[in-house]
């Protein structure tokens, strides 16, 4: 038999118009913990999800070995029933049931054709134990800690004998002392012989932990790093992380006219009641008229909390800190003040909160600002009309109507009708979150333009990116946030892919 | 494009709406030829569109709260209750009419207020909070009517309301006359609002339905209200129970499609997230969708009430489930943000024309029933077929 547990062969996958993966190849040593790192969207969990089976065989080319054997998983449960274990990043237990019965969930122990919750409860409290979690058995998942889940995920993930064991950012929502716990469990894990794949963004862990390191790049291997060869540390993994040439399709801007500072925040917190943390610390942050902001980060790192938590607060957080727009403070109690203050935020999920799938390209446009076409609230209906032809034709929408329904357009046609409605509000600050997700190369280039003009016009730009080369190419200034905070802010000159990966996985 | 192929297109469009009014007038020529013409008679129509009323009204306020992705099943005994304290308020407290409508409305509409604050504020499901109220009023019925049994009103002027008919001035042929002049000036009120609504898309350089295909379109909605009215005249004309119906339908057609009200509703109901995050006051909406549920089952008690002459015990007892029907036949979707008024009034129509050509055949109760279902799983099978085709 073969020293690795797992080989991963030229495996490409494909979803329309995006190529996730190609030739990527991946193996895993028996008995080691391996780490696989790279950018959003290098193709991480991509390829996760082939090992698991969430995509079937066929679905990509190909070959997975594992044990030797070439496998071919059609769903979920043929991984499982080979030994893969998979924790994903959000987890997938029922808070309201006990631990004993989310551990054996789907794996039900049973006399006869009934469950046997006597044996159950014997060993869920001998996994309990091998997990290290002193908890009884008879505790509702809810009244537990994020970290302590995360142990009960591993716990269900053992008693279904797993030989490999996958965790996809499992510190990503921990403090430090739960996460420092995790990484001692591994590693007890992987002296009995379980091997792990660890995705983790946090470098420092990765360091911490891993017998080789993996890279990922717009779904490719970049390179294998071992640790036993001295070859890991936080330099070489960045640079092999970010490698790529930034590709000019930036446009320039003729002359920039920075002018006076018209948003200020200081001290800004939000504290989440829900998730019970604050999720914005401390942040300081200005910005000038005429100018982009560029906001970098990884995902959930607080940076669509920050631009909701300015843009009136739809989530309640808590706030404190001091917010001034034009030198004036300001409170903000609801997206409609902010709107009215001159701010709109082109969000992140376009098709989840922020366009009316069901309706018309004229009637989105219109949304958030139906004064525009209204008088004492009766609507001018050839006014919408007329203001929807204006938008579409400034930003190049592609229809055949202005009665297409949005939920049929396409992406970046989709992103111009979210951009149209926002312009129409006439802000002086615009906060775009994430505006190139998922659209072509084209489109982006037109948004990109669009950018620019605004900016000539005197209007300000906040952009929060996780492309790197949309940050550096489109932004005036950075500020990269890491767990809520700012952790640093650069000029362009100082900016570079290396320092901003570098604050972002602090 | 010939006219034939403007046509096409127009219904390929629009299927579903048009759908539901050839499903009506198909319904309606099948009775009238299994009854030998006695549906379609001038006393047939008229009770049938009286009888259709209080739910019709149910059903406008029902597809608006349908939209906003909530239910409301306490309107039913809601209507019930607040039909029996007009009827205390006329017969044992003596307040006039003019005094009890106005008041009856106005605490219809705080209860459907409650309703709004517990659902949006509080955030109770709609489901369970108007369940509670249904039993609550249930209760709150039994309870003003345990004393006196059924309470038998006795002013004419309330009583009209669901029985009387508009004054005819003078007969002409048999016909009523007033009737026919409300007609004549639905048609010009149409007319000219089709022809000013076409002229300023013009003015604006949009592109408008071919003349040909536009005065067709007139011709053949003119000819539709003319011969209604026509039908109507042969009897005792027009009843005060339609023009309320027709009130409020125009009152929230208006409102739901040319108001920034109206486009607050559906945008909520579509995608409550990004109405919030478009500065739309989410609660807000909620509250002004139940208030006027609740008005509108006030109204909808009085015209049973009226219509009965009398307050029942057991007043209300179903209408909520009626008027969900209604709005379902009349093309709202559970999942939000679509469904029009117009359409739920259809539906009631539909509904109503149902039960009274089944009961001129003779169609036993119990037949009924499972036809009026069949009919309900039908419109909206038809439905969610045409919005897969379209999406």
């Amino acid at each position: 038999m073969s020293e690795y547990i797992l080989e991963m062969n030229n495996i490409s996958k494909e979803f329309p118009g995006v190529k996730a993966l190609s030739n990527v190849n991946f193996k895993v040593k028996k008995g080691e913990i391996h780490c696989l790192v790279g950018e959003n969207g290098a193709g991480k969990s991509t390829l996760m999800k082939v090992l698991s089976g969430v995509y079937p065989y066929g679905n990509y080319t190909g070959d997975i070995v594992y044990e030797g054997k070439v496998q071919q998983f059609n769903e979920i449960s043929d991984s499982v029933k080979v030994g893969i274990g998979i924790i994903y990043q959000e987890l997938a237990l029922f808070p309201d049931l006990t631990v004993y019965e989310n551990i054996f969930a789907g794996n039900e122990q049973k006399k006869g054709p009934f469950v046997d919750w006597n044996k159950t409860i014997v060993q869920a409290t001998e996994l309990l134990q091998k997990v290290k979690l002193r908890v009884t058995p008879e505790t509702l998942i809810k009244e537990l800690g994020v970290g302590k889940q995360q142990l009960v995920e591993i716990a269900k993930a053992l008693s279904k004998d797993v030989n490999l064991l996958i965790l996809d950012e499992p510190t990503a929502a921990l403090n430090e002392d739960d996460s420092e716990n995790l990484l001692v469990l591994l590693k007890e894990l992987k002296e009995q012989g379980i091997s792990c794949i660890m995705i983790s963004h946090k470098l420092k862990e990765v360091i911490n932990i891993a017998d080789k390191v993996t890279v990922l790049r717009d779904g490719q291997t970049i390179c294998t790093l071992d640790a036993s060869e001295g070859e890991v540390s936080e330099n070489v993994i960045i640079k092999n992380m970010v490698g790529r040439d930034i590709e000019d399709i930036y446009p320039k801007r003729p002359d920039k006219k920075i002018g006076e500072t018209i948003l200020e925040l200081s001290d800004w917190t939000a504290y989440d009641s829900q998730l019970g943390r604050n999720v914005v610390k401390n942040v300081k942050l200005e910005v000038k008229k005429g100018e982009i902001i560029g906001i970098a980060g990884l995902m959930g790192s607080g940076r669509t909390e920050l631009a909701l938590s300015i843009f009136g607060n739809p989530k309640n957080y808590k706030i404190q800190g001091n917010m001034k727009m034009f030198g004036e403070k300001k409170v903000l109690k609801h997206t409609s003040e902010a709107i009215k203050a001159g701010i709109a935020y082109v969000t992140e999920d376009r098709k989840g909160d922020g366009l009316f799938l069901l309706q018309d390209i004229k009637s989105n446009v219109s949304a958030a600002h139906l004064k525009g076409i209204s008088t004492k609230g009766i609507l001018n209906l050839n006014e919408e009309v007329k203001v929807g032809t204006t938008y579409k034709d400034s930003l190049y929408i592609k229809a055949s109507s202005l009665e297409q329904i949005v939920g049929k357009l396409s992406g970046g046609n989709q992103q111009k009708v979210s951009l149209g409605k926002w312009l129409f509000t006439g802000p002086k600050i615009l906060i775009l979150d994430e505006p190139t997700r998922g659209i072509d190369v084209g489109a982006k280039f037109e948004i990109y333009t669009i950018m620019n003009e605004l900016i000539n016009e005197g209007m300000s730009i906040i952009m929060i990116s996780s492309e790197l080369g949309e940050v550096l190419g489109m932004s005036d200034r950075v500020y990269v946030m890491a767990e809520g905070s700012v952790k640093g802010e650069l000029t362009m000159e100082e900016a570079t892919q290396e320092t901003i990966m570098e604050l972002a996985t602090q | 494009m010939n006219f034939f192929g403007e046509a096409k297109a127009l219904v390929k469009a629009n299927i579903r709406d048009y759908g539901m009014y050839i499903a009506l007038i198909f319904i309606m020529l099948t009775f009238t030829i299994m009854t030998n013409g006695l549906f379609m008679s001038s006393r047939n129509i008229s009770n049938l569109l009286d009888s259709a009323g209080y739910i019709a009204v149910l059903a406008v306020g029902m597809t608006l709260v349908i939209v906003i992705r909530h239910i409301d099943l306490s309107v039913g005994f809601l209507a019930g209750f607040l039909g029996a304290i007009a009827a205390i308020f006329l017969t044992q407290m003596g307040v006039s009419v003019w005094i009890t409508i106005p008041a009856i409305l106005i605490l219809g509409a705080l209860i459907g207020l409650v309703n709004g604050v517990l659902i949006a504020k509080i955030g109770i499901p709609a489901f369970v909070a108007t369940l509670a109220g249904m039993l609550i009023f249930r209760g709150a019925l039994l309870q003003v009517t345990e004393k006196t049994g059924t309470i038998i009103i006795k002013d004419d002027q309330f009583n009209a309301i669901g029985n009387g008919f508009i004054p005819s001035i003078m007969q002409i042929n048999g016909l009523h006359l007033l009737t026919l002049l409300v007609g004549l000036v639905g048609i010009l009120l149409f007319v000219y609002n089709e022809i000013s609504t076409r002229r300023n898309k013009m003015t604006y350089g949009f592109e408008v339905m071919s003349s040909g295909l536009f005065s067709a379109k007139l011709v053949l909605i003119s000819a539709i209200i003319g011969y209604i009215t026509w039908i109507l005249a042969g009897y005792n004309g027009l009843s005060w129970t339609v023009i309320i119906m027709i009130i409020v339908v125009v009152i929230y057609h208006f409102l739901t499609t040319k108001t920034v009200l109206g486009r607050h509703i559906y945008a909520v109901g579509s995608n409550p997230e990004a109405a919030h995050l478009s500065g739309i006051n989410v609660q807000k909406i909620t509250y002004i969708v139940f208030g006027s549920m609740g008005m509108l089952a006030a109204l909808s008690g009085i015209l049973f009430t009226s219509r009965l002459q009398s307050a029942t015990t057991t007043a209300g007892t179903l209408f909520e489930l009626d008027a969900i029907a209604a709005a379902y036949v009349g093309g709202v979707s559970s999942a939000g943000g679509v469904g029009k008024v117009t359409g739920a009034v259809i539906g009631a129509i539909v509904m109503a024309c149902l039960s009274s050509g089944m009961n001129l055949l003779g169609v036993g109760i119990s037949y009924q029933y499972m036809i009026r279902g069949g009919v309900l799983a039908g419109a909206v099978i038809f439905d969610v077929m045409t919005r897969k085709q379209r999406a």
